[in-house]
């Protein structure tokens, strides 16, 4: 064993140390309290320090020490990542320098203020963001976090403290984190500190003190860290315990919180995770659909909504549907909820009583074995979808358009009266609802009810021109008349709601069962891209880009030739993002959701195949079946390019097999064809008298394998590159003869009139000499082989003749393969000289076939372009 | 007293195999293995024949003869592998007097050398060429063929007293362009094709099977000088 090429163990070592290292997650220690002041980050540091000791790598990737001057004497002899610049509308932010962290990649990273939004235009827009990335790429973490902070927790201290806090961080974080540390003090140490100017200074720490920092509140604050402190304690423990605390009832329970656009649906997102979070149990957030689409800013009301919950840990459900209690029931029988969660209605209870078609109503009538929850959120009733949009101008248009109708009715029946009667009048207001209720809402559908029956009453009903009746048959018309115009009116909108929602849901299946079909008939990559990026641009009339992963797996540098959309470097960063974390990035994405772009990861299981970039205006909003659909597509898509490289990958695997299946056959002729000579050397020159004729044919034997093969390797390779130049045919065939050592044996025909050829002389040359080698060796006859050189059109011929026994029938072909070798041919040769042969025939755009002769012999024919005129100086 | 010459190869099979050969013939025989100690050696042995290799360790062939045409006249025959016209081409325009391709025929090879030894002789300039049948009076600028006067073009004519002036020696492509047509037709080789194809015609007793003007293939032309 050579010395050099033993594995050094200690490089071993350090291999699967850092083969660890990119395994291992980060590990992350918050260092919670009540409020600032607190000592929190001091308490860090603290920590840092200490770690520093124990010879850990530690670096600052941000600090606040709001000029705090004991915890800046903590920072001494730390290494402090400089902070980035970010320019934001003229101004320079500075923040936390996230890809200097990542570079410098330490094992441990001090981050102050986990709940710190950062700068538009960062990589996140959080720090916890930040952090979660950190800690996947191994590194720990320490940070600081307030309880008022916490998501759940916002609604809380909003209502004891009248402050809303902005800056929120996921409760999720806290399951996240290792260890949590509660920086505790009392209230009164706190204010004694605040009064000391230890946490603020000057004028801020007396307006400080009167406002947030009140007693009242930092009790409240205090209680509300104990407590939840407690809770994490308590989670921890009986996940170590799990023996002791279980509780099997309780994994039965789901919850269920219903989102619609309304301001209000976001707190009641967040009371169901706290209540969860409680009862410890799954909860799912369900959106329904109705057939009246939402406008633009209460789309984007609940999609800010639907993405709170899930980043609070909810799964999301869309579901639709006409009714949105049934929509809601139903969703909660499918997913086995137990408890539902709805806004309590506000006002007084006559008021939603009476509306029975309130969803709350409707549930609690309907609900069954599901238990309702009703959250009092601060005025509205939040299943409710319809909070903005009343006024729209296209609902105010059919009211107008209502009015019109009746008006319409009312003078075609003034009209007719004469000749059918008051009765018939109300079959032709009938007439006019049950068409408005196909073409309208169902509010301007009710008001025409509702309008129809009062004109009637009033114009047409004796005595006319009064609302009063005086027949009891008219009362009765009347009642029944109003009664089935409001039926008749409430039916056909309803059915009209559901063929719209059901046409609408025809499209998206519609547009999804084309692709699907499309992309079954793709043949390419190029196909499939181009089908994908037309249905993108016909259905939701966007432009977008694919990024498909390369062969090693590795993201791909540039965008699909086909894409219809050319991402800037900063979106295929963000592409890349996608592509490494497999998780959605960009455009109204939780990751970078300055970009311009909408970047999809290509899933099939969790392997990736690329990205599916979408280009976004600034003002496009996807309603949540838009977004669902794209997915959809970006699935289909990954899908099929999946099964694509896998058909490539096959092949390229067939391809290896034949050329191993080759490599072996060349093993054998080749060891054989370079033994045997060398054999033949050794025996000549053992013998007494050296028999010089032997070694002679033996290394002509080996000199021709050995150029054979270079000369099959080379081409085989694409190393030969023809130089054409103009050639004398017949000097071709002369130098041919004499490669081949012809001598007499060959009859040389060359018609006098024969062009000069732009082609090769070399490969030429080598290519005659190879056919006429192969009739002397074949044509074993005394009769002399003929070469004949004959122009032919725009094409010189090249006929190498013999009067052997010619080609056995079916091999005409066969013989320019590798290695094949005529069954009982003389010994020597690979089998390689026709195949090199017919490869530089080709090279040079000509031809090489072989056939057998009528009068016996076989006759190969080389043909080669002219290859035009050659130019001649004046 | 015995030629002297030197072989510049880094392999010593073929040192050692061309040393037996060239001894064989008369020579006394020198050997050089890297490029830098061949120059050293021309310069230091004075010797009437150099072999090079082109494929050096240290300085490649080609640097060396360049080196060595700087101030010396010394004939080189230049040594290379199969395939490698383009090699051959530059270094028979950069002055070399000849080549072998690997492997060779010992008798090839000594014939090349005593070929390029002769032309390295001062010799009378004659006025008058004469070889297998054909005559030409270079100052008359006529020419006979078998005793009948044969007519020449103007660039036939040039195309001849060249080959005649560097007769025995190969010409490269490029050298032959370049001295008849000018350097801005050195790559049109098709020109050569057509003039020696007319002037084989002219001069050759049958031009299917020359035996004065000789082709190398992919390298250029050479007059036949002398019985090989």
């Amino acid at each position: 064993m050579r010395e050099d090429s033993r594995p050094d163990p200690d490089a071993l070592l350090a291999a699967i140390r850092a083969d660890d290292a990119k395994a291992r997650r980060g590990r992350l220690r918050i260092f919670f309290g009540m409020c600032p002041g607190v000592g929190k980050t001091y308490a860090m540091l603290e920590a840092a320090q200490r770690k520093i000791a124990e010879r850990v790598e530690v670096v600052v990737g941000v600090v606040e020490t709001h000029g705090r001057a004991e915890t800046e004497a903590l920072l001494e002899g730390m290494p402090i990542v400089p902070r980035a610049k970010v320019e934001y509308r003229g101004t320079v932010l500075e923040e936390m320098d996230f890809e200097a962290i990542m570079l410098w990649h330490p094992r441990l990273v001090v981050v102050d203020e986990l709940a710190h939004t950062n700068a538009p235009g960062s990589r996140h827009p959080k720090r916890y963001q930040d952090v979660l990335e950190l800690l996947d790429a191994g590194i720990d973490v320490f940070t600081t976090l307030n309880v008022q902070h916490v998501e759940s927790r916002t609604d809380t201290v909003r209502q004891f403290t009248g402050v809303t806090v902005r800056e929120t961080v996921p409760d999720s974080l806290l399951d996240v984190a290792e260890e949590i540390e509660l920086v505790d003090l009392t209230p009164e140490q706190l204010r004694q500190r605040l009064s000391e100017g230890k946490v603020y200074f000057g004028e801020r720490a007396a307006t400080a003190g009167d406002n947030f920092f009140r007693e009242s509140n930092l009790i409240a604050l205090r209680e509300m860290a104990l407590r939840l402190m407690a809770e994490h304690v308590d989670r921890r423990l009986r996940s170590l315990q799990p023996m002791l605390h279980r509780e099997p009832w309780r994994s039965s329970d789901r919850l269920l919180v219903a989102v619609s656009a309304s301001p209000h649906s976001a707190e009641m997102v967040r009371w169901t995770r706290r209540y969860a979070a409680s009862l410890e149990v799954p909860w799912i957030a369900v959106a329904v659909e109705t057939s009246e689409p939402l406008g633009a800013e209460d789309e984007k009301r609940r999609s800010a909504n639907l993405a709170l919950a899930s980043q609070l840990g909810a799964e999301v459900v869309l579901t639709s549907g006409t009714h949105i209690g049934e929509a809601l029931l139903l969703a909660a029988q499918q997913h086995g909820v137990t408890q539902m969660v709805l806004g309590k209605p506000d006002g007084p209870p006559w008021r939603w009583l009476w509306r029975s078609r309130s969803p709350v109503v409707w549930l609690i009538q309907h609900s069954g074995r599901i238990d309702l929850q009703l959250v009092r959120t601060e005025g509205g009733e939040a299943s409710s979808q319809k909070m903005a949009g009343e006024s729209r101008p296209g609902r105010l248009y059919q009211y107008v358009v209502v009015l019109g109708i009746a008006a319409a009715a009312t003078l075609f029946s003034v009209l007719i009266l004469p000749l059918v009667g008051y009765w018939s009048v109300a079959l032709i207001y009938l007439l006019t609802v049950t068409i408005a209720g196909v073409l309208l809402r169902r509010g301007p559908t009710l008001l025409l009810a509702a309008l129809s029956a009062m004109l009637w009453n009033f114009l047409f009903i004796p005595p006319r021109f009064t609302f009063s009746i005086t027949e009891p048959h008219d009362v009765m018309m009347f009642a029944m008349f109003f009664v089935v115009a409001l039926a008749v009116g409430h039916l056909t909108s309803l059915i009209r709601d559901r063929e719209r929602l059901e046409h609408r849901r025809e499209l998206r299946a519609m547009a999804l069962y084309q692709l699907t079909r499309r992309l079954a008939a793709s043949t390419s990559r190029d196909e499939t891209v181009r089908e994908v990026l037309a249905q993108i641009k016909k259905v939701f009339g966007l432009n977008a880009a694919v990024l498909l992963r390369d062969d090693s797996g590795a993201f791909p540098g540039t965008p699909h030739h086909e894409s219809t959309w050319m991402p800037s470097a900063k979106e295929e960063g963000v592409a890349a993002w996608a592509f490494q974390r497999k998780r959605p990035a960009g455009h109204r994405t939780d990751a970078l959701p300055d970009a311009d772009g909408l970047h999809l990861p290509l899933l099939v299981g969790d392997r990736v195949e690329g990205v599916l970039a979408v280009e976004m205006r600034p003002d496009t909003v996807l309603a949540p079946e838009q977004r669902e659909l794209l997915g959809a597509f970006a699935s289909q898509l990954a899908i099929v390019a999946e099964i694509q490289r896998l058909a490539v990958v096959q092949r390229h695997a067939q391809v290896l097999m034949e050329s191993e299946r080759l490599q072996k056959t060349l093993f054998d002729s080749v060891s054989h064809e370079l033994k045997t000579p060398i054999a033949a050397i050794s025996a000549a020159l053992e013998q007494p008298e050296v028999n010089w004729e032997e070694i002679r044919a033996a290394n002509q034997r080996l000199r021709r394998t050995v150029e054979h093969l270079l000369s099959a390797t080379r081409i085989e390779s694409g190393r030969v590159k023809p130089v054409p130049e103009w050639c004398e045919p017949g000097e071709l065939a002369r130098e041919a003869c004499t490669m081949a050592a012809a001598g007499d044996r060959v009859q040389l025909d060359v018609d006098p009139g024969v062009p000069l050829l732009r082609v090769d002389s070399g490969l030429t040359t080598q290519v005659l000499a190879t056919l006429v080698e192969n009739a002397l060796t074949h044509g074993a006859s005394p009769a002399p082989a003929v070469l004949t050189v004959r122009h032919d059109a725009d094409k010189v011929r090249f006929d190498v003749a013999d009067c052997g026994p010619g080609l056995p029938p079916g091999t005409e072909e066969k013989v320019f393969e590798k290695f094949f070798r005529l069954p009982g041919a003389p010994t020597g040769g690979v089998g390689l000289g026709l195949f090199i042969a017919r490869q530089l025939a080709e090279v040079q755009g000509g031809t090489l076939s072989a056939e057998n002769r009528p009068a016996g012999g076989a006759r190969f024919v080389l043909t080669l372009p002219i290859g035009g005129k050659p130019q001649l100086p004046e | 007293m015995k030629p002297i010459a030197l072989v510049i190869d880094d392999e010593l099979q073929i040192r050692r195999l061309l040393g037996v050969a060239l001894e064989g013939a008369g020579y006394l025989v020198r050997e050089a293995e890297s490029g830098s100690h061949g120059l050293q050696a021309v310069s230091t042995l004075r010797p009437d024949v150099i072999l090079l290799d082109l494929g050096l360790p240290d300085l490649d062939g080609l640097t060396v003869l360049r080196r060595l045409r700087e101030w010396s006249r010394t004939p080189v025959v230049i040594l290379t592998v199969r395939d490698a016209e383009e090699d051959k081409v530059v270094a028979l325009d950069a002055g070399a007097d000849d080549y072998v391709t690997k492997p060779f025929s010992t008798a090839e090879l000594l014939a090349r050398l005593r070929a390029a030894q002769r032309r390295a002789q001062p010799r009378e300039e004659s006025a008058v060429f004469s070889q297998g049948g054909l005559t030409v009076d270079l100052v008359a600028r006529t020419v006979h063929r078998d005793g009948a006067e044969v007519k020449l073009t103007a660039t036939e004519w040039s195309l001849l007293a060249m080959l005649i002036r560097h007769a025995g020696r190969i010409l490269t492509h490029r050298q032959i362009l370049r001295e008849v047509w000018g350097p801005n037709a050195e790559e049109h080789r098709e020109y050569l094709r057509v003039y020696f194809t007319h002037l084989r015609r002219k001069v050759e007793r049958d031009s299917a099977k020359p035996e004065l003007i000789i082709n190398e293939p992919g390298v250029g032309y050479r007059l036949r000088f002398g019985p090989a």
